[in-house]
């Protein structure tokens, strides 16, 4: 059963996880013009965060009062270690050749990966993480996860929080500022500091709200969770255009949507069965990927390169 | 009565390469002050350190009656030390209004942050008309008034023009420095760099002629103008 509104339906909210991610690369990227790697691990960090949270309420809680304190428990974590690695990894090396912070990013992708297999209690296999019971919805024919219905809705939130905050604030505005032209944001009295510290703090905290979208829909946590999909995340934010913000959200549904429909249809295609199914979607993302670079590099929505010139 | 900025053995280097070599200068309130040489003189090195984009390697700047060493470049502009860098640099994907705002970033007083976006309109129409345009699309001429409005937006004591005349045509040009005589007596304190010595110096109540990092020649605008080395050296007469 290959239905194509339920592939589209899968492929949207896979995409959504990933467009929340994708956030967080692409507002770093827009200010600072790194990409941090680590950003995967921050995903991660968070949804160990959120399952902290979970365990620390009393036995039996319903998971639906539980939801916002893990929420708050994955977003601290995350902006926590975000900010902790603008601070203490990447803001000493500002100015120096770009290798440097690139390098210390994988690094400490690896070392954040290892603390959590090495220090969370039970980390060294994946840890359950609590799901929504009973039955999923049918909506329009179309099967939705109890759990999926969280990310349906925190989603769209976040980005119109985001639209608004870059838009109608005077931080907003400073950030875009900052993003343009650093020095001369400078020059307007912007601290161009706390605003790259804010801009990794909402990645970071979007990043958690994906892992906790993550967990509810696996039903595990795992301490490698934030490699392969902060790589497609990553993919997301440079298919909708580095450095733009709706350009990742976008990035990020075409990927999820691609995979699906990948997974679903590239079997049925006359001698291609054998790449078709779940084992081959990363491949075709990265496909996807490798052809937006080739035909568009800047990306759905990029504009950034020649402006930049 | 002392200056409102005061430059003294200000030496700033890039790596090795000393860029400003020691050079001292005053700016009293209410004149304006030119700093006039070739490429590579060292001026544009001048006014980036002295809002604090760089660090300089020696030598006091005071502003206001305050020492400016160490203060950090966003706290710079909210003493009052404005600067309209080079080459403009307008945040060209933001609306001129947006542009114009951000120029008012530490002020806290909205009606009056409106009022001098108004201001700014009249001393330069043409962004008034285009206010919700992206300032990207200005012509060279519109990004320099825009720049020089943004400058003005701080309410600054003091107001750093760096090569406002660069790259624009005659026409706009002479537009440029007429505001700048406008901005004068309004009673606006202005350190004006300038490769455009004539122009310059016909504004200037006092200019200073920087060669590879040094002030090798001080004086009254007028007197500058005369200056026979000057003339020759910055004013293509032999």
């Amino acid at each position: 059963m290959h239905e194509l509104p339920q592939q589209l339906a899968n492929g949207l909210i896979l995409g959504a996880m990933y467009g929340l991610i994708a956030i967080g690369y692409t507002m770093v990227y827009g200010i600072v013009q790194l990409i941090n790697f680590a950003h995967g691990e921050i995903f991660m960090v968070g949804g160990f965060g959120a399952l902290t949270a979970y365990l620390a309420l009393p036995d039996g809680t319903a998971l639906a009062l539980a939801l916002p304190l893990m929420v708050l428990g994955g977003v601290l974590a995350s902006v926590a270690v975000g900010v902790a690695a603008e601070r203490f990894a990447y803001r000493p090396l500002r100015g120096a050749p770009r290798l440097a912070p690139l390098i210390t990013a994988i690094g400490l992708s690896i070392a954040l990966q290892q603390a959590i297999w090495k220090w969370y209690p039970d980390a060294k296999k994946a840890r359950v993480f609590p799901q929504f019971k009973g039955e999923s919805f049918d909506i329009l024919g179309v099967t939705v996860q109890r759990g999926e219905v969280f990310l349906l809705l925190a989603a769209p939130l976040c980005m119109l929080a985001l639209g608004l905050f870059v838009s109608r604030t005077r931080t907003g505005r400073g950030m875009q500022a900052t993003a343009q032209d650093p020095d001369t944001a400078k020059l307007m009295g912007i601290n161009t500091d706390r605003i790259i510290v804010i801009a990794f703090a909402i990645g970071a905290a979007f990043a958690a709200i994906a892992a906790v979208a993550h967990g509810l829909k696996y039903g595990q946590v795992d301490f490698r969770m934030g490699f392969i999909t902060g790589l497609k995340a990553f993919t997301a934010a440079v298919l909708g255009g580095i450095g733009n913000i709706y350009g990742a959200m976008l990035g990020g549904v075409v990927l999820g949507v691609a995979e699906a429909l990948a997974t679903g249809y590239i079997e049925e295609i006359p001698g291609m069965t054998q790449f078709g199914g779940g084992s081959w979607k990363d491949v075709w993302a990265f496909v996807l990927l490798i052809l937006v670079l080739l035909l568009r590099p800047q990306g759905l929505l990029g504009e950034r390169v020649a402006d930049r010139a | 009565m002392t200056a409102l900025l005061e430059v003294e053995n200000l030496r700033v280097a890039y790596g090795k390469i000393e860029a400003v070599k020691g050079i001292s200068f005053t700016v009293e309130a209410g004149r304006i002050v030119t700093l006039i040489g070739t490429n590579g003189a060292g001026k544009t090195t001048t006014l980036r350190t002295l809002s604090g984009l760089l660090k300089p390697l020696a030598g006091t700047v005071r502003f206001d009656g305050r020492p400016l060493s160490g203060v950090p470049a966003h706290k710079i502009v909210a003493l009052g030390l404005a600067h309209s860098p080079e080459g403009r640099h307008i945040f060209p994907r933001l609306t001129i209004a947006e542009n114009l705002q951000l120029g008012a970033f530490l002020r806290k007083d909205g009606p009056a942050i409106d009022r001098d976006i108004q201001h700014v309109y009249e001393l330069f129409p043409i962004l008034g008309e285009r206010a919700k345009q992206a300032s990207g699309t200005l012509s060279g001429g519109e990004q320099q008034m825009l720049a020089m409005g943004r400058a003005l937006m701080s309410r600054p004591k003091l107001l750093m023009l760096d090569e406002p005349s660069m790259g624009l045509s005659p026409i706009m040009m002479q537009k440029i420095m007429d505001t700048i005589a406008e901005l004068k007596a309004a009673g606006t304190t202005i350190l004006l760099v300038e490769q455009n010595a004539q122009a310059a110096l016909s504004l200037a109540d006092h200019g200073h002629v920087m060669e590879t990092g040094r002030i090798v020649l001080s004086g009254t605008g007028a007197d500058l103008l005369h200056d026979e080395s000057v003339r020759k050296a910055y004013l293509g007469e032999d």
